[in-house]
């Protein structure tokens, strides 16, 4: 069924492309502690690939690694097809590489809108002197471009109502969303999401799943997210990774990793002679 | 009941996005700038120019450079006064050294000048935060008052250690020096205020102006969706400085005359600017204007009213409006962190839904 350079095509019918990232030996030190411990993994163009582990696994640290925040002390980032030198986070938004974070990291004193719009960030580059100008610079142009499909992804994840509150303002289910909304604004080609359902209840989850297939099924955008429940992860990922203490311990579809003697270990406990 | 977005229909981004997006503020607002500029010249006179109006465009000039820095992209600063140092003093040397030029590219080149500054001692910024900041802008300002007055070369070596405008014109008005008429003057800074102004609004409406704010609100956030911190400081740095230094060109050249580096720039004004801001507004043009007014006509009021009225001693009056001064800080500090500006918009939403609040 895997083919390395094909990609496969999915029991739901989508196609998966050939890999788009890919991570080599990764090895991650914080002192004497061994976060990350040699792992490889792939992502493939177009599918929702997941991280899962027990607490302290090192999944928040790889993804950590993939955007930008920690260096890793051994091991090489493939992004598209070349090793990626080493980047400062901004520079890794900039290749199109969007997260959310596990404590929503939104922009506290700013509409949803704004949020959104920061999002855009990467895809506007009018200069200094054109927004000081603002009509006159054709920096309202753009604004407006791109007013445009922020509002669209606005729609999508049904903000609407709320998109000119101050985030502060916002339970947290929808904060969730709108953090999502702002990483999608920058129309990634790879998003992350660091538990994206965490401490939602069960509708929350619900609705967050369906908007996480949909950004997948309807932008192809290429989705890794790490998450604690089980059953989501199952249902939605099409590969899943599994960590433990730093080390890989299991990596298929979500059925094989579900038969795999670790993993059931790892989640289960097994006495350590 | 005028004061309503209901029946105004915004049909296009762009409608949306306006400064004024209820029709109301929009005609106040062609208003004032109406009386600012077809009024007020005509009844202006020296009293009216040097002890309300000059100060109060002056400051607000000032005070939005300041707010863009601190309360927009939240690096806090007390280094304006120092910043209006360089604005003056490079104002002075430009009019000596080429007194032919228009005082409009002279003020200008100060800003550029100042901005220039402004990004070097914003530069210890990218490693350091909050108080830590405030103590390097602080250095900032003690060393550009120190420099202005060690080094004979910046007040052209006179005996004082003073500058003085010379006489400047433009387009043939005398605008610097005693022979310029409060009309000229007048005009002169309120060009430079609404240019400054709306300038810092579009700035602050579009993409730098939400990558500061990225900054302020969350560094590490801004970051990882494509904001470089390095950028958007400097940037804040460079616009603040630019605006900080053009309020400190008009005050030496059009407003005072003749200045002492150290009096008119010392640490005083660092804080009364940072007064300006946190009264007006943080974050907002409006509570710039705001702040300006309110400290401006703070000590006038106190003056009209302790000494012409109550007929209380001169020296009081003046010690009063320092306590005073004080005690609204704490309040403000306390109960309205947002400032004037926090006020006014509560005021407004009020004024939406009067008469009918339910």
């Amino acid at each position: 069924m895997l083919d390395q350079t094909e990609g496969y095509i999915t029991e739901d019918g989508r196609k998966i492309g050939g890999v788009v990232m890919e991570m080599k030996n990764i090895t991650l030190r914080f002192g004497g502690v061994v976060a990350i411990k040699d792992i490889s993994f792939d992502i493939r163009e177009g599918e929702i690939r997941a991280i899962i582990g027990p607490n302290g696994a090192g999944k928040s640290s790889m993804l950590n690694v993939i955007s930008g925040f920690y260096v890793p002390q051994e091991g090489e980032v493939w992004f598209r097809g070349a090793p990626r030198p080493q980047m400062k986070p901004y520079q890794v938004a900039q290749q199109g590489i969007a997260r959310t974070f596990q404590n929503i990291a939104l922009f506290e004193g700013m509409s949803v809108l704004d949020n959104v719009m920061t999002g855009r960030l990467t895809q506007m580059d009018a200069s200094l002197w054109k927004q000081a100008l603002w009509k006159w610079g054709g920096a309202e142009k753009e604004e407006v471009a791109n007013r445009e499909i922020a509002e669209k992804i606005i729609d999508f994840l049904e903000i609407q109502n709320i998109r000119k509150t101050p985030v502060a303002r916002l339970p947290y289910g929808l904060k969730k969303r709108v953090e999502l909304a702002r990483a999608l604004a920058a129309e990634p080609k790879l998003l992350l999401l660091d538990e994206p359902m965490a401490g939602m209840n069960v509708e929350e989850k619900e609705d967050m799943s369906r908007f996480i297939l949909d950004v997948n099924d309807e932008f192809g955008t290429t989705i890794a997210l790490i998450e604690h429940d089980m059953g989501v992860v199952m249902d939605l990922s099409d590969r899943v990774v599994v960590m433990d203490y730093g080390k890989k311990i299991g990596d298929g579809t979500p059925d094989e990793v579900r038969s795999n003697q670790d993993v059931i270990d790892a989640y289960l406990g097994v006495s350590h002679d | 009941m005028f004061y309503r977005e209901a029946g105004d229909f915004k049909t296009s981004y762009v409608e949306d996005g306006q400064t004024f997006p209820i029709r109301f503020d929009r005609y106040r607002y062609y208003f004032v700038l109406a009386v600012a500029f077809g009024i007020v010249p005509f009844f202006i006179n020296d009293y009216w120019a040097n002890a309300i109006l000059l100060p109060f465009l002056i400051y607000a000039i000032a005070a939005i450079g300041l707010n863009i820095l601190t309360g927009y992209c939240g690096q806090v600063s007390l280094g304006t006064g120092g910043f209006m140092a360089v604005g003056a003093y490079s104002c002075y040397k430009l009019m000596t050294a080429f007194p032919d030029v228009s005082m409009f590219i002279h003020v200008l080149l100060a800003g550029g000048i100042t901005a220039l500054v402004g990004v070097v001692f914003g530069l210890p910024s990218l490693r350091i935060k909050g108080f830590y900041l405030a103590v390097a802008t602080l250095a900032a300002q003690f060393f550009l008052v120190w420099l202005f007055n060690r080094v004979a070369w910046f007040y052209n070596y006179s005996a004082s250690g003073q500058i003085n405008a010379p006489e400047r014109e433009v387009f043939g008005i005398i605008i610097t020096g005693p022979n310029a008429t409060s009309t000229a003057a007048y005009l002169f800074c309120l060009i430079f205020l609404v240019a400054s102004a709306l300038v810092a609004r579009n700035l602050t409406r579009g993409t730098i102006g939400r990558t500061w704010m990225a900054i302020r609100d969350m560094d590490i956030a801004a970051e990882i969706i494509g904001v470089n911190p390095l950028r958007a400081k400097l940037t804040a740095f460079a616009v603040s400085s630019f605006f900080v230094g053009i309020s400190g060109a008009l005050f030496f050249a059009v407003y005072l005359g003749a200045v002492e580096v150290g009096e008119a720039f010392g640490i005083q004004k660092s804080f009364l600017v940072l007064f300006m801001i946190i009264i007006g507004g943080l974050g907002s043009i409006f509570g710039s204007f705001a702040g300006a007014a309110f400290l401006v006509l703070l000590p006038v009021a106190l003056k009209v009213f302790g000494v012409d009225i109550m007929g209380w001693p001169t020296d009081i009056v003046a010690h009063f409006q320092l306590v005073i001064v004080g005690g609204l800080i704490i309040l403000f500090l306390i109960l309205e962190p947002h400032g004037l500006a926090q006020l006014w918009r509560v005021a407004k939403e009020k004024l939406r839904l009067w008469p009918f609040p339910h």
